[in-house]
């Protein structure tokens, strides 16, 4: 094999192992929309982060995690619904993106490769970072589960129960931000939120418990990356969509398995 | 006796408009409050403010230190993509408690395997019941915990609250949106309308001109039927006490008295 399809994998699969757990609390709390959001503003921190001098990832990573602290703040607000305001940022920030590149005259910038995700572009870097910090996530994650599966009941009665539904509130928004910029590579700006939201939608037709669903998520979307890369290195198809189909294919065999039972 | 919580004159608006105005109200141990009033009087906001979960504009809630709450809200909404069963539901509350033995109590036995989100209104309640319970709560904050729940069970229900106030010391907080529901072992009716219009034994509101006004003779002539039937008291083994007196209104056959 080889060796920038072994980093690939690696990638993938890290991705889809930390990305399955947080996909549950997408799934779980409706927050499709806010990943979509994080991930349509990434474009925009490209463009930041060539402003800025740093590295492309290195900008969307910083203005995810504005961006969900913002969010955060703004959720506080009762005069717009939240898919209401989260459909005008997350619409925003693509068209400032395309808008602003376009602008970058002197910078040529693989717009397709961005939206699309490259992940067969990934280097060792990469994956040394997709790893750090999916183990980090997931670790911080870990800590946050009592009171984020309490708050997934219900937030008033978690609260009630001495639960910091606060805190736990923001360190999800924080994380998902973290894993959405970390996917940007893998799948791209358009795909991101499937490998959140299908891994794990595919996983509830199979569990019993939240934290089956967490392992069959993780599993599946490792599955679907695997899969997907091969898929796209035996047809020649582009790499990030051919993941995202072999997940709905999982999803799709997942939900027959469940309907025999 | 130390009050569970306290709260001493509690303002608050939500969008200018006035939602609590001027609201005191103390649950002790072993007593019952209940919150009666029309829509939009202010009593889940009451019952928020209460909890801690939401900050008044003005005046002070004291909660004693290290308070214990067993709440349970007027709705639960847990999305069917959420695989719970209700023994981890009530697991999640009380790490080590008898499930089974907590479930037998509000008569829902029979759901302890099953999914949270594939309960009926009412077993839903029982169970939110139960698993407040079994958290060993010094208060018990109710909102209309009876709500989907059948007419016996309703009963049912009433009767264990009032039984874990007297035998176990609880303090209950209790809202009511039915005021044909208000039980007999309530210790104390607020009857609240942003601002409590009067607050006392239920006899003593059923009679107050504010009440009256609010609520129009026809209902509360039917309250003061319910509250003035405070024909019986709990042993301390939960057996039941009859003790009617000469206005006992339960007909010519009534032998308990």
């Amino acid at each position: 094999m080889d060796e920038f399809l072994t980093r690939a994998v690696l990638a993938g699969m890290g991705l889809a192992l930390a990305a399955g757990p947080f996909g549950c609390f997408v799934v779980w709390r409706r927050m499709a929309y806010f990943g979509d959001t994080l991930a349509h503003s990434a474009l925009l921190g490209v463009v930041l982060g060539l402003l800025a001098g740093i590295d492309p990832s290195l900008g969307i990573l910083v203005f995810a995690l504005v961006l969900a602290l913002l969010l955060a703040w703004g959720q506080g607000q009762k005069r717009l619904a939240s898919d209401t305001l989260l459909g005008i940022v997350s619409h925003a920030a693509l068209a400032c993106g395309l808008v602003a590149l376009s602008l970058l005259e002197n910078i040529r910038v693989n717009l397709m490769g961005w939206l699309m995700g490259d992940i067969l572009a990934v280097g060792w870097f990469d994956v040394a970072v997709i790893w750090g910090g999916g183990t980090i996530a997931l670790v911080a994650l870990w800590r946050l589960w009592p009171t984020l599966l309490a708050m997934s009941v219900d937030e008033d009665l978690a609260a009630a129960e001495g639960h910091n539904i606060a805190r736990a509130r923001l360190g999800l928004m924080l994380l998902v931000a973290l894993v959405v910029a970390a996917a940007m590579k893998v799948v791209g700006v358009l795909l991101v939120t499937s490998l959140l939201v299908i891994p794990a939608a595919a996983a509830r037709a199979l569990s019993r418990t939240p934290e089956q669903m967490a392992l069959w998520a993780s599993a599946i979307g490792m599955a679907a990356v695997v899969s997907g890369l091969g898929g796209s290195w035996r047809f020649d198809t582009p790499a990030g969509p051919s993941v995202v189909v072999a997940a709905v294919l999982i999803f799709g065999l997942a939900n027959l398995y469940a309907g025999k039972r | 006796m130390s009050a569970l919580v306290q709260l001493e004159r509690v303002s608050l608006r939500f969008d200018g408009q006035p939602a609590l105005n001027g609201v005191s109200l103390t649950v002790e141990p072993g007593r019952i409050v209940t919150v009666i009033g029309p829509n939009g009087a202010g009593k889940s906001t009451l019952i928020k403010v209460a909890l801690g979960l939401v900050r008044p504009d003005s005046g002070s809630v004291i909660r004693r230190p290290g308070l214990v709450v067993g709440y349970v809200p007027q709705k639960l909404a847990v999305p069917a993509s959420f695989p719970l069963s209700v023994r981890r539901f009530l697991a999640m509350a009380a790490p080590k408690g008898d499930w089974q033995g907590a479930l037998d109590r509000v008569s829902a036995g029979h759901v302890l395997t099953r999914q949270v989100s594939q309960l009926s209104g009412g077993e839903l309640q029982r169970v939110m019941l139960a698993r407040a319970l079994l958290r060993q709560p010094h208060l018990l904050v109710l909102d209309e915990p009876v709500g989907g729940v059948d007419m016996t069970g309703q009963a049912e229900i009433y009767d264990l609250i009032a039984q874990e106030a007297r035998q176990s010391q609880r303090g209950v907080l209790l809202v009511s949106h039915d005021l044909h529901v208000v039980m007999a072992a309530t210790d104390e009716v607020v009857c609240l309308n942003g601002h409590v219009c009067c607050a006392g034994h239920p006899e003593a509101v059923a009679q107050h001109p504010e009440y009256l006004a609010l609520f129009g003779p026809r209902v509360a002539a039917s309250l003061a039927v319910y509250t003035h039937v405070h024909d019986h008291s709990h042993r301390a083994d939960g057996s039941v006490d009859h003790v009617h007196g000469p206005n006992c209104q339960h007909g010519q056959e009534c032998n308990h008295g």
